[in-house]
C-alpha cells in the first residue's frame, strides 16, 4: 500500500508540473478581473490564445470589480481587467496602477418579466429604474461589490433614489445565477448583454430597456505599479495589456460569441478613448 | 541442574497495592515450572515480570546476568497469551512474525514456521488467512509462533484457557511432546491442576500475588505448604486434629472422637495442625475389609454427587470426609445418600499442615 | 423539465466522446486531490499512529484539536491559504497563488487531520494485549509501530478514502486558491459550479456524473473495508 502512494505521489507532482517550460524569466502572469469576464467564456478563449501567442501563461482570478482592484492595491497581482471606471481612477490616484488602457465595453440591459408589470419597456434607464422603485416590484441587485453591482448602484444615485424595502433583494452572486433568480422571481435586474445572451434559452425575462448611453460598460486593464509592488511581473502584465489591445485580439474579441448567439457579446474599442465610447 | 532465569525481589505494583510479591524464584534449565493459583492470583503479571514485559522493581537475571536490554532479552525468550492474538495476515506469515523481527530472511524464516506448525500438529493451515482459524487452531498456530523463534525459555500464559476439553487435551499433549523432545525450559500458567501435573516438573502454587510453594509437583499436590494451597490443589478434606501421641513410625491424632494413625510427622511445636486427605486415596466399601490400611472408620453418605469424571461422595464418620470414585464404582455398590458405608485409608494418605501459615 | 432532458442528453455524449474539457478537470482533480490525500496520508498515519500509541500530558487537547479539524469549513482554509500565498502574505516568495500547488496546500489541510483523527482511533482500537505480544515476539517501539499500522491498514485506508472523498467534492477552498483557471486549476467541483452559472447544464451534468462516480468508488472501497473480518 505504501508502494501504491509513493507511486501515486510521483504522478501528482509530474501532473503538478506546467506543461511546458518557457523561455522568459517569469512565465506567470497573475490576473485580477471580474466574473462577468469569466462567466462569458472570454477569459478562456483569450487565456488560450495569450498563452499560444505569447511565452507568458496567464493565471487568472475570477472575483467581483472591488476585489479585483483590492488584490491589485495590495501587489497580490500583476495585472487587472475590471470595469468601474471611478473606481479605477481613484485606484490611479492612490498610484497602484501604471498603464490603464481601454480594450473594450459591451453593454448592459434592463430585463424584467414580459408582462412588465411596472411598465418600463421603451423607457430610457434612468425613467425606467424610477418606474420600479414607484411600483415597488422586485429588483434583484447583484449586491457583490462587483463591476456590474457598482455600475448598477451608480444609475440609482442618479436617478436620485436610493433603493430600499422589502422589493430590493440583493442576491450577492454572479451574474448567471442572478439572473436564474431573477425569472423565477418575475423581477428585473440589470445584466451585462453578455451574460444574458448567454442564458437567454433557460429564462424567462426580456430585454426592456436597451442601447441607452448610460449603460454602456467599459473594460480597462491596468497594469500594476512594479514601482510601488517591486515584486509584480511587470514584463509579463505589459505583454498581457500589449496582448489585449493587439489587432489580433481585437478582432477576436468582436468575433467572439457571434457564431452561437447571432451577435457579438464585446465591441474592441483598442485605441480609443472613454469618451467615444460613450 | 542450574538456573536459567532468577529472579529477587520482583514487586509489580499496581494501584498502589503490591500484585505480586516474589521474594526469590529461580527457573531451572530444561524444567517445565508450572505457576499455578486461582484466578486473580497474579499469574499472569508475574510472567509477564519474569519475560520483562512489564516494570518491576527486583532483580532479573538471565544466565548469571543482569537483564537491561529488555528487547534483547526478549528475542532469547518467547510468550504465547491467553488469546491467540494473531495478526491479521496468512498463518505462515504469522508463526514467522518473531523471525521477521530479528531480521532472519524469508526463506529461511518460513522454512522454520513451517515446521514449528507441522511440531503442533497444524501443519497444514500455513497457506490459511488467520481469520479464517478455529479457536483451538489459532492457539496452535499462536504456540507455533512462539517454538519457531527457537527460545531458551517459553512462557505459556494459560494458552489452552479458551478451549473446549477434547481439544485442549489433544494440543496439551501436543504441546508436552514438543516441549519434551527439544527439553525446552517452559514456564506455564495454568489454574488447571491437571494441566499442571501432565506437563510440569515443577509446580510453584502462587495465592494473592505470593508464591507459597514451589516444588516438584507430586509433592505439592501430596504435601501442600498450607490450607489455602491443599485448597486450591485438591485437597478437600483439611480437618483440624490434635497430636495425641507419636513414635518413631506413626503419629495419633485425634479428630472428634476418632483417632487417625498417619506416617506423617506433625510441624515441630504443632500440637494442632490441619490434616489433609487427599479424596482420591479414600476407599469406600460396604463392609469393613482385611486390609493393610491404618485407618478405618463406619460413617454414613450424607450425599453423592457426579463432578466430571467421577464422583464425590461426602460423609460423616464422626468427622466429614470427602471420598472421590468413579461413576463405575459408584454404580457398582449403589451409592445412596443415608447408607451406611465403611472409609478407609493408609497411615501414608494423611499429610499434616501447620494451622497458621507463616511468613 | 426539457432543460434537464437536454443536460442529461448533452452530459451523455459528452461522457461518451470523452470532450476535452471534462477530461481535462477530471484529471485535474484526480491529481490535485490524490496528491492532497496521498501527502495526507505519507504524514498524517505517523502522526496518528504516534498519537493512538502514546500517553502525555496534552494529548487529549490534541486528539480534540484533530478533531476540530476534521470539521474545518473549506472556505476558513481556502481564505487562510489565501492569505499566506499571496504575494503580500509570508509565503508570497512561492509565487502559489492560482496554481495547483496552492490547492494541494489547501486540500492538505482539509484531508489530514481526517487521516490523523481516523489513523489514532484504528490504532487505538487494536487489542493492547497485541502491543504485550509484539514486544514479547522481540519487537522494537518502531517496528511495533510499523506492524499495528499495517494491521490497522484497512481502517487507515478508509481514513485515507474520507480525506479523498472530502477534498475530491470540496468546492470553497480550491475555488479561492486555484482560482478555477481553465486547463490547469479547474477540477470538477470548480468546473461544475462555472459551468452552472454559465448555464451549461450539459457540461455540468457530465461532470457531476463523474464526481458521483468517484464517490461512489471512495464509498465502495470503504464499505469493503469495513467488512472484512478480522482474527482471533
Amino acid at each position: 500500500m505504501i508502494r501504491a502512494f509513493v507511486l501515486l505521489l510521483i504522478c501528482a507532482l509530474v501532473a503538478c508540473d506546467p506543461p511546458a517550460q518557457r523561455s522568459v524569466d517569469r512565465p506567470e502572469v497573475l490576473l485580477a478581473t471580474t466574473t462577468s469576464f469569466q462567466d462569458s467564456g472570454l477569459l478562456d478563449v483569450l487565456s488560450a490564445d495569450f498563452q499560444k501567442r505569447t511565452p507568458y501563461r496567464l493565471r487568472a482570478t475570477a472575483v467581483g470589480t472591488g476585489a479585483a482592484l483590492a488584490i491589485g492595491a495590495r501587489g497580490d497581482a500583476d495585472v487587472v481587467f475590471v470595469h468601474a471606471p471611478n473606481e479605477e481612477l481613484a485606484y490611479m490616484q492612490q498610484g497602484n496602477g501604471d498603464r490603464r488602457l481601454l480594450v473594450m465595453h459591451n453593454d448592459f440591459v434592463l430585463v424584467g418579466p414580459p408582462a412588465d408589470p411596472a411598465h418600463v419597456r421603451g423607457k430610457n434607464v434612468f425613467d425606467a429604474l424610477r418606474a420600479i422603485a414607484a411600483s415597488q416590484a422586485t429588483f434583484i441587485s447583484r449586491g457583490d461589490k462587483s463591476g456590474t453591482d457598482i455600475f448598477e448602484k451608480n444609475l440609482w444615485k442618479q436617478t436620485g433614489i436610493a433603493p430600499a424595502g422589502s422589493w430590493y433583494v440583493e442576491a450577492a452572486t454572479g451574474m448567471g445565477q442572478t439572473l436564474t433568480i431573477t425569472s423565477e422571481k418575475r423581477a428585473y435586474t440589470l445584466s451585462d448583454r453578455g451574460t444574458f445572451l448567454v442564458r437567454q434559452g433557460q429564462i424567462e425575462v426580456q430585454i426592456l430597456v436597451q442601447r441607452d448611453p448610460p449603460l454602456i460598460n467599459v473594460y480597462h486593464v491596468i497594469t500594476v505599479n512594479p514601482r510601488k509592488f517591486p515584486k509584480v511581473n511587470a514584463a509579463g502584465a505589459n505583454a498581457f495589456a500589449d496582448y489585449l489591445v493587439s489587432a489580433e485580439t481585437q478582432r477576436l474579441i468582436a468575433s467572439f460569441g457571434v457564431e452561437k448567439y447571432g451577435e457579438p457579446l464585446f465591441f474592441p474599442d483598442a485605441g480609443k478613448s472613454d469618451a467615444d465610447v460613450r | 541442574m542450574a538456573a536459567i532465569i532468577e529472579a529477587t525481589d520482583l514487586i509489580v505494583s499496581r494501584g498502589g497495592r503490591e500484585v505480586v510479591h516474589v521474594p526469590r524464584i529461580d527457573i531451572e534449565e530444561g524444567e517445565t515450572l508450572a505457576l499455578l493459583g486461582p484466578n486473580g492470583a497474579g499469574k499472569s503479571t508475574l510472567v509477564f515480570a519474569l519475560a520483562s514485559l512489564l516494570p518491576a522493581s527486583g532483580e532479573l537475571r538471565f544466565r548469571g546476568e543482569v537483564v537491561r536490554d529488555h528487547v534483547a532479552y526478549r528475542r532469547r525468550i518467547a510468550v504465547a497469551f491467553q488469546r491467540p492474538l494473531l495478526l491479521d495476515r496468512s498463518v505462515l506469515d504469522n508463526v514467522a512474525l518473531g523471525l521477521e523481527l530479528r531480521g532472519v530472511p524469508r526463506l529461511e524464516r518460513e522454512r522454520r514456521a513451517q515446521e514449528a506448525l507441522t511440531r503442533i500438529g497444524v501443519g497444514n493451515l500455513g497457506r490459511r488467512p488467520a481469520w479464517a482459524l478455529s479457536g483451538g487452531e489459532a492457539q496452535r498456530v499462536s504456540i507455533a509462533r512462539s517454538l519457531a523463534v527457537r527460545p531458551e525459555v517459553l512462557f505459556l500464559d494459560e494458552p489452552f484457557g479458551g478451549l473446549d476439553a477434547p481439544t485442549r487435551e489433544s494440543a496439551i499433549a501436543d504441546l508436552g511432546n514438543a516441549v519434551r523432545v527439544d527439553g525446552l525450559t517452559t514456564v506455564l500458567v495454568t489454574h488447571d491442576r491437571d494441566e499442571a501435573l501432565s506437563l510440569a516438573d515443577r509446580v510453584a502454587v502462587l495465592i494473592d500475588g505470593r508464591v507459597r510453594q514451589a516444588d516438584r509437583a507430586e509433592i505439592v499436590f501430596a504435601m501442600p505448604a498450607d490450607p489455602d494451597v491443599a485448597a486450591f490443589v485438591g485437597v478437600e478434606n483439611i480437618l483440624p486434629a490434635r497430636v495425641a501421641s507419636s513414635d518413631d513410625e506413626l503419629t495419633h491424632l485425634e479428630l472428634g472422637q476418632r483417632v487417625l494413625e498417619v506416617t506423617a510427622t506433625a510441624p515441630p511445636g504443632e500440637e494442632f495442625p490441619l490434616v489433609g486427605i487427599p479424596p482420591d486415596d479414600v476407599i469406600i466399601a460396604r463392609v469393613a475389609p482385611a486390609t493393610s490400611a491404618r485407618n478405618t472408620f463406619e460413617g454414613r453418605i450424607v450425599r453423592v454427587e457426579p463432578i466430571g469424571r467421577r464422583v464425590r461422595v461426602v460423609l460423616d464418620c464422626g468427622f466429614p470426609l470427602v471420598a472421590h470414585v468413579t461413576h463405575r464404582s459408584a454404580r457398582e455398590l449403589g451409592l445412596h445418600a443415608g447408607d451406611d458405608i465403611v472409609a478407609s485409608f493408609k497411615a501414608t494418605v494423611p499429610h499434616l499442615l501447620p494451622r497458621h501459615r507463616r511468613n | 423539465m426539457d432543460l434537464i432532458l437536454q443536460g442529461l442528453g448533452e452530459a451523455a455524449s459528452r461522457l461518451v466522446s470523452l470532450d476535452p474539457d471534462v477530461r481535462e478537470a477530471t484529471s485535474a482533480a484526480l491529481a490535485v486531490s490524490g496528491i492532497a490525500t496521498a501527502l495526507s496520508v505519507a504524514t498524517g498515519v505517523p502522526a496518528g499512529a504516534w498519537l493512538g500509541l502514546s500517553r502525555f500530558r496534552g494529548r487529549k487537547l490534541l486528539l480534540s484539536l484533530v478533531n476540530t479539524g476534521m470539521g474545518l469549513p473549506p472556505v476558513v482554509v481556502g481564505l487562510f491559504v489565501a492569505v499566506l500565498v499571496w504575494r503580500s502574505g509570508p509565503f508570497g516568495g512561492l509565487d502559489w497563488y492560482c496554481t495547483r500547488q496552492a490547492m494541494v496546500a489547501a486540500q492538505y489541510l482539509l484531508a489530514a487531520p481526517t487521516v490523523v483523527g481516523l489513523t489514532a482511533i484504528a490504532i487505538q482500537a487494536i487489542d493492547p494485549m497485541l502491543h504485550l505480544q509484539l514486544s514479547a515476539l522481540g519487537a522494537t517501539r518502531i517496528q511495533m509501530l510499523g506492524i499495528l499500522v499495517r494491521e490497522a491498514r484497512l481502517p487507515i485506508l478508509t481514513a485515507a478514502m474520507a480525506g479523498f472523498g472530502a477534498v475530491i467534492s470540496e468546492i470553497g477552498a480550491s475555488l479561492m486558491v486555484g482560482c478555477n483557471i481553465k486547463g490547469d486549476t479547474r477540477i470538477l467541483t470548480t468546473a461544475i459550479a462555472l459551468d452552472t452559472s454559465k448555464g451549461e447544464f450539459g457540461s455540468a451534468f457530465a461532470l457531476a456524473f463523474i464526481l458521483l462516480l468517484l464517490v461512489f468508488a471512495v464509498n465502495a472501497v470503504t464499505t469493503w473495508a469495513q467488512q472484512r473480518r478480522r482474527p482471533l
